[in-house]
This record gives structure tokens, sequence and C-alpha cells, in this order.
């Protein structure tokens, strides 16, 4: 990777020989007697996909760790090469699969920015609702599953149950439970259903109450906690240099949420809502975390069907849609992390290039750093602890 | 932290058992079965009278899992004197749902509202082949389409040309949902 | 079964052929009815969900029956490395371990397989062979991941051997014998500070040894919070993983065998096993079979209330759990309970 020449793209310089410990992983060296090589994945229940965690052994303490990645590379960015823009919002629900509406917002956005059209008000709203929707439903998972790999085995069901609701949800208003598909450039699709804004107060109650069950079940749990506190400390200097973003490093005692801080997106400016964080940065704060944001989201949820308000639900916007010549980058808080899309225009009907920055794929990256002197044990704490999903990582 | 005056351990155990009496959520399908939503994206349905063949559906498809056949015939003018017109007839309107991303593209694409979004989603097959849905198949799921259900307050009545038309009128001002 | 030599002299032959009949066919049925009542229903309902309900028609019951068919027509697959005999032999080891514990279980005054004095102590005994058996298990797999369950499986096994054993001693302690028909015999005819209402069982007294017991023997059954030997998001199943079809179907029943056994081992030195306070004679021996049941069915009920809830503790952990705590509490519980008995 070398740098490019086009004017306000970021420049990437990697030393030369400084990926090589990448291709040493996939070398079946057995150096020391003593030590073992095991190898997490790619089919391993803690591994949350295919990813593979190459580890050398002492025991069941990790000397070294290697991830993997891109078993399952889907060739996304090759792909927008070819789709016209709807197509592409489509394609990219499958990104980071739990939270498919996050994951189109930012593309969206950047194809109005170079556009010059702004969805109207009650879009933007929406689109707010629909994106914290996904939050819940992509944490909740997450609240359950770490609890899964810790060895509480009942939690887990917890989360699929009352995901249910956030999921029902967001299939009466978009029609796909998992790939809602319903941004388009200008605002969206359609409107809410009748009855909606009532069914989902509802359900943000019932989060709530699971929430306090999860609260019950796992946080108070003294297990619980000697499995994870302590474990997997991620320094919020080291973790900012290797770009973990989102609740990971909200949970090392970084105050920052793109929502907040960043270029002001969809109707957060608009609304009040806390920004929790945690200062131990292990796998208990990123639980702890995890878990006030869902309620948090929860809360946001509710004030925005309170203060949603009225009108067209589309711009104008010409039947064939031609994007000018332009770049774009927007990024997002997505539930994992981090998100940008940087989109490349030529005036076409698709866009010439894109390029895809997932939250995962850098939080990943921590982990040869991270997993050193790791029990295995606690390798699976750590690695449901970052909560990363496949399709986010290898795209 | 535990949240009330037990330690935690105890207090996950009544969680537990609290969980445990108060009954399964589960829905026993095939016993019993949960509607999906009217808005559910479980198959597409043609309304074949609405189709001019223009083939905008199989074009835009993501996965190009359409297949349009068709041929031109020619008709007597309506009134004396007239033109002749020239029809376009449908020969073949193949779905294959093996490959369909159910994206909803094809149907919010057409201009001709000739294809309609229906919740049903039981039609599994043991044969991949079998998937491939033709147009007598597809033209029977027109019975299972929902009516456009009312929106929530505050939402803009939906605009005048969308109007469902049975015969091939054309929108005049531009539609909401750029197509591409 | 001594019962059946007055009516029907039927000799030592066919009473040893009775007898290990009666063994071969209770521990399956034992695994069979805690794995569906614990496993399939009760963690279901736990979970909001509601378990198997069409095999067999009424709630599910022929599920595991149908797993167990299917578990013995399945193909006879190997690793390429394992080691042959041991790979072949481990699941034997563990089953057959299962089996001799049930051996000393009474049922009722006349209804044991074999009435041992040293009952107790051969219990405990025979129940330590499985570790022998899944060390094999882990080590002939021929597989990384087996292999750490093994280990973790053998440190801990060891270590929660124990507490099991020092909660026990305070129940000999107390009831003076080692042999189990003589346990429940205190417990039945024993008095409370004089009153003889209710029997002494002997959970009055040996709470911290009922504790002690079930959290060493939720351990010896590597249940969670102690399945680290088997951890499933991190070995999948542990030794067991290269395991299928018939093999599998051995380390299943072994499993739920020993749990039933642990459970019924408990409700027997704690709860009184077969006796109810004023029953004697042939009604005792009609009522003990149900009795004993629910007894351990509660006991039962406790241990997988448990292991559906909480997580798995580490393997540094659960060790230290044994030797710093466990261990030093039991200790004190025999002495405290020696003290007792000597002074009143």
């Amino acid at each position: 990777m070398s740098s490019t020449d086009t004017p306000g793209l970021p420049r990437f310089d990697v030393e030369p020989g400084a990926l090589r410990h990448l291709a040493e992983a996939q070398m079946n060296v057995e150096l020391d007697t003593g030590d073992m090589i095991l190898n997490l994945g790619p089919q391993h229940p803690a591994t949350h996909g295919t990813l593979r965690l190459v580890v050398r052994l002492d025991g069941e303490r990790v000397i070294a760790a290697d991830p993997v990645v891109g078993y399952m590379h889907r060739g996304y960015e090759k792909l927008t090469e070819f789709r016209t823009y709807p197509q592409i919002t489509t394609l990219v629900n499958r990104i980071d699969w739990l939270s498919s509406f996050a994951n189109e917002v930012p593309f969206v956005h950047a194809a109005e920015l170079l556009m010059g059209v702004e969805a109207p008000p009650r879009a933007r709203w929406i689109r707010t609702i629909l994106t914290e929707l996904s939050r819940i439903a992509t944490f909740y998972l997450f609240l359950g599953e770490m609890g899964l790999q810790v060895g509480a085995l009942t939690p887990a069901f917890w989360g699929f149950r009352d995901r249910e609701h956030v999921l029902n949800l967001i299939e009466a208003a978009t029609g796909g439970r998992f790939h809602p598909n319903f941004n388009r450039i200008g605002g969206l699709k359609d409107d809410l259903p009748r009855g909606w804004a009532a069914e989902t107060r509802r359900a943000m109650q019932a989060i709530l109450d699971g929430c306090d069950d999860f609260e019950s079940i796992l946080v108070g749990n003294e297990i619980f906690e000697a499995r994870t506190r302590g474990i997997g400390i991620i320094p919020s200097d080291v973790g900012a240099s290797y770009g973990v973003s989102g609740s990971n490093l909200r949970a090392s005692g970084v105050d920052w949420d793109l929502r907040r801080d960043g270029r002001p997106y969809l109707a957060y400016p608009e609304i009040e809502f806390a920004v929790c964080t945690h200062t131990d940065g292990d796998a208990f704060a990123r639980y702890w975390v995890r878990l006030q944001e869902t309620r948090e989201s929860a809360r946001m949820v509710l004030r925005l069907l309170d203060g949603l308000p009225a009108g067209p639900i589309m711009a104008k916007v010409p039947r064939v849609i031609k994007v000018p010549e332009g770049e774009a980058w927007v990024e997002t808080e997505n539930p994992l992390g981090q998100m940008g899309y940087y989109v490349v225009s030529k005036g076409a009907t698709g866009p010439f290039r894109v390029k895809i920055r997932s939250a995962s794929f850098s939080n990943v990256s921590i982990l040869p750093w991270l997993l050193r002197g790791a029990y295995v044990p606690d390798v699976v704490a750590i690695l449901a602890s970052l909560y990363f999903i496949l399709g986010d990582i290898d795209r | 932290m535990p949240r009330g005056k037990l330690p935690g351990l105890v207090e996950g155990l009544g969680v537990t058992l609290r969980t445990m009496l108060q009954g399964a959520v589960t829905v026993q399908y095939p016993h019993e079965r949960e509607d999906p939503a009217p808005r559910a994206r479980g198959v597409i349905a043609l309304k074949e009278e609405n189709c001019t063949v223009c083939m905008l559906c199989a074009r835009k498809c993501p996965d190009w899992c359409i297949y349009i056949e068709g041929h031109k015939e020619q008709r007597p003018p309506r009134r004396e004197g007239g033109r002749v017109r020239n029809v376009s007839v449908l020969d073949r309107f193949d779905i294959d749902y093996a490959l369909c991303m159910y994206c909803g593209i094809c149907v919010e694409v057409c201009p001709f509202d000739a294809l309609f979004w229906s919740p049903e989603y039981e039609y599994c097959e043991p044969s991949i082949a079998n998937l491939l849905h033709d147009r007598v198949r597809l033209g029977e799921w027109m019975r299972t389409v929902p009516e456009q259900e009312p929106l929530e307050a505050g939402a803009e009545a939906p605009d005048a040309g969308k109007a469902k038309a049975k015969g091939r009128a054309r929108s005049a001002t531009p539609r909401r949902g750029g197509d591409t | 079964m001594s019962a059946l030599h007055l009516a029907v002299d039927v000799g030592w032959g066919w009473t040893l052929a009775l007898k290990t009949v009666v063994v071969l066919a209770v521990v399956p049925l034992a695994a069979l009815v805690l794995g569906y009542t614990f496993l399939l229903k009760m963690m279901s309902h736990m979970q909001s969900r509601l378990g198997p309900m069409d095999p067999g028609g009424f709630h599910g019951w022929f599920q595991l029956v149908g797993d167990g068919i299917k578990f013995l027509q399945k193909e006879d697959v190997m690793p390429l490395h394992a080691d042959r005999r041991v790979f072949a032999i481990a699941p034997a080891v563990v089953v057959v371990s299962t089996f001799l514990v049930f051996v000393v279980i009474p049922t009722g005054p006349k209804l044991v397989v074999e009435s041992l004095d040293v009952g107790v102590f051969y219990a405990l005994a025979v129940s330590s062979l499985s570790v022998v058996g899944v060390l094999m298990a882990g080590w002939a797999s021929a597989n990384k991941f087996a292999l750490l369950g093994a280990l973790r499986a053998a440190a801990q096994l060891i270590a929660y051997e124990l507490p099991l054993l020092l909660a026990v001693v305070g129940v000999v302690v107390q009831a003076g014998t080692m042999n189990l028909q003589g346990i429940v015999h205190a417990q039945q005819d024993g008095a409370i500070f004089g009153w003889g209402g209710i029997g002494f069982p002997f959970v009055l007294t040996q709470f911290i040894g009922l504790g002690l017991f079930l959290v060493a023997s939720q351990a010896e059954l590597t249940q969670t919070p102690f399945d680290m030997p088997v951890a499933e998001s991190e070995l999948v199943a542990g030794y067991m993983v290269e395991y299928t079809g018939f093999r599998f179907l051995f380390f299943f029943i072994a499993e739920f065998g020993t749990a039933f056994a642990f459970a019924a081992l408990a409700a027997t030195l704690f709860l009184g096993g077969w006796a109810v306070p004023w029953v004697h004679g042939t009604a005792a021996d009609v009522l003990g079979v149900p009795v004993l049941f629910a007894k351990l069915m509660l006991v039962a009920f406790v241990m997988f209330w448990v292991r559906f809830t909480y997580p798995r503790l580490r393997e540094d952990q659960l060790q230290a759990l044994a030797w710093k705590v466990l261990i030093p509490i039991g200790l004190a519980n025999v002495v405290v309970t020696g003290i007792f008995k000597v002074a009143f």
C-alpha cells in the first residue's frame, strides 16, 4: 500500500516487512518444545464467525496470537464498482448484518452530500429511530452472547427472545427483519405504518426490563465478575492508536461518540442523550458500557418518538439518479464502532470507487497485542467483549 | 453490582426460576403460525395485465434473477382511421427465488405497478429448480398481496402519482424512491 | 433382594444375574429421566422456550430415546492419529464407574444390590475411576482441544475429590458407620435433641456438609460453574470432542447416570434416603423407591438450576476455590462434628 496522488485522501505508509508476521502465522512451525500452536477457528464457537486465531500456547497461557482474517471476504468494494446506488444500498446491509440499517446510513449520506440533497426532517428522525433500534438489536445479542461465551447458557436465549420485539418492529416498518434496505437517496422508502409508535413504546419498555434481568444474572454475578474484571485491559492510548472505536474505546475512559462529537448527522444534534464511559478498560467495562448504551438507546427511541416531526419522508430527487462528480467521506457511530464510507463518484449512476472503513477490522487489529499473556478462557472472554462481526471485518 | 440486597449469585438463581415459571414464548410452528407484518417481504407477485415488458426490473435486479421474454404484436386501432398499435406481450416472466435477495428494487422500479410484495413465506421446495417461479405462479401470489395499510400520524398522504392504476398509466410527477 | 430370597430360593447365580440386569437397566433409565426432565424441559423453560414437543406426541418424551437410537446407528469414526485401543476403551471406563456406584445405593430396607460395610468409601472410590477414563479419552483423541479438556479435567476432578470426601466424613462421624443402609437407619431412627418425631435427617446438622457435597459433586460432574473440561464455547466438547455415535452415548449416559448417582447419594446421606419417619418393614420397601426418587429429584433440581444459571469459573479460579476455600471449610466441619459427637 503506498500513498496515492488524489488530494485530500489520507496517506497510508507501511514499512516493508511489517506484515510478515501474518504470513508466518500460516506456516505450520513447531519451534520450541513445550509450546503448542493451537488454531482457534476458522470454525470455532468463540470466534463469532470465520475468524482464525493462531495462538502459541505455553500450557494454557498465550505467548503470541495472530488473527487471520479474510475467510469471509465477499469483495464489497469491487462489487460497488459495478452497481448503482440503490443496488449498493441493498448490498451494504450485509456488511454488519446485525445492525443492517446502520450500515446504509453513512453510504446514503455520502451520496446525498455529493448530490447536495438533504433528507426532510421526518426522514432524518425516522432514520435515527431505526438506527437506534438496530443498535439495541445488536447490543442485546451481545449482552446474551457474552454470557454464553463465559459459560452462562440461559441469558443468551433471553437476548434472542427480547430482540424479537425489535426485529418485529423493523419488519413492520421496512419489510425485512435483518436487511431493511429502507434508506433511499433523499429520504426513506415508506412512512411508518399506523400503530408503530405505540408498539415501539411497548417494546422499549420490554427492552428496559430485559436489561434489568441481564444486570441481575450477569453483571451482579460474582463468577462473571471473576471472569471479566481485569481481563483484556485496553489502555486508552493503545486502543486509540490501534484504531479501536465505539464502546470498546469508551470502556477505556475515552469520552468520544461520533453522534455527539463528530460531524452532525441524522437527528442527534436535536435530542438529548448521555454517552456512557467506564474507566477500567477491561472486559467487564465493555459489557457494562454496552448495557448502559442499550438502555440509553431505548430511552432515546422514546424521546425520538415524542418529538417526531410530521411531513414528507422523501426529498425531491430526479427519477434517474446520477450523482455528480466528487468525493465524500462520511463516518458514523455504528453499534460496533466507527464506520465510514469514502465514495468517489465520476458522475455516473453508480460510484467509481467506494472504500469502506469498517469498525471491526480495526477492533480486531489489537488482538496480537491484547492476547499476550492471557489464558485460553480469557481469550474467549476477550473476543466476546470486543464484539466484532466477521462480515464487518472481512467485507 | 447486585441490584438488591442479596448477593449476585442468589439473585441470578431467582431470575432463572422466575423465567421458568413465566412460561415459554415459543410459537410451535407448524402447528401454530405467526403472521408476519403486512409489509414483510415474503414473495413477489406479478400482475400480468399491467406489465409492458419494459425490462426495467430485470435490468435493475442486483442478482439478475428475473428472466423476461416477450414479443411485439400488432393490434387493430382503437377507433376508425387510427394507427395500428404495437403491443408488447409477455412470453416468459420468471423470478429465481434461489438467487433473489428480497431487496425490492424490482417492485419499486416498475413504472406500471405490475409487481407487488406479499408476506407469504411458505414456499420451500425439496428441489432448487422448483424455486424458479414462472408467470402463472407469480400471478397466483397476487391473491396474497395485502391492501395498502394506513400510515402513522404525521405522515404525508401518498402522492397522487402513485395511484394503483389498472391500466397502463404513467406517473407525471417525479416518484419517490429514485430508481437509478 | 433378600426379600426375593425368602419368597423363591433361586440361588446365587440367578440372584447375581438379576442384580446385574437391574443395574444395567436402571442406569440408562436414570440418565433418560434426568436428561429429559432437567436438560430438555427445565433448561428450556428457564430459557423461555418449550424444548422438544413432538417426538412421542406428549411433550416430546421420546426425544432422548430417539437420540439414543440415532447414536447407535452412526458410523464408527476414529481420528487418523488416535490411539485406537485407548480411544475405544476410554468411554467404557467412564461408564463402568457409573454402573459401579449404583451397586451400593439403597432404595429400601431390603432393596439394595449389595449392602457393603464400606458403602460410602466404595462409592466415592469407584466414582473416581472416571478420571482415568477422561484422561484416556483426551489423550487418545490426538486433538489439542481434547487434550486441553482432559488436562483440565484431571486437575479439577482430583482437586474436588477432597471436599466431597470431607463432606461425607462429617456424615460418617455422625452416623458411626460407612454402610449406607446404616446411615439411612441412623437418620430414620435418630432423634433431634431427644425428639424423634421426624427422625434425624443429617441435613439439620450437616448443612455445611450438604453445601460442600453439592458444590463438589457439581465439579465432579463437570457441570457449570465447573465445566472447564467441557467448556462449550472454548473446547466445544473438551475431552469428548472426537467421540461420535455409540461411544458418545456412553459418555452421555455416564454423565447423567453419575448425576443421578450423586443426587441419590446426597439424598441418602443428608436427607434420609428411602426412609419416611414412621414407615418400617415391607411398606418401607414399597415406598422406598418413590421416596428416594423424590428426594434425589429435589437435589438434582438444585444442581441443574445452578448449572443453567451461572457462568463458568476459569481453571485457576476453581482450583483456588477447592484448595483455599472448600477444603479448609470441610476440615473445620469434620473437626466440629467430631467435637459435637464426642461431647453430646
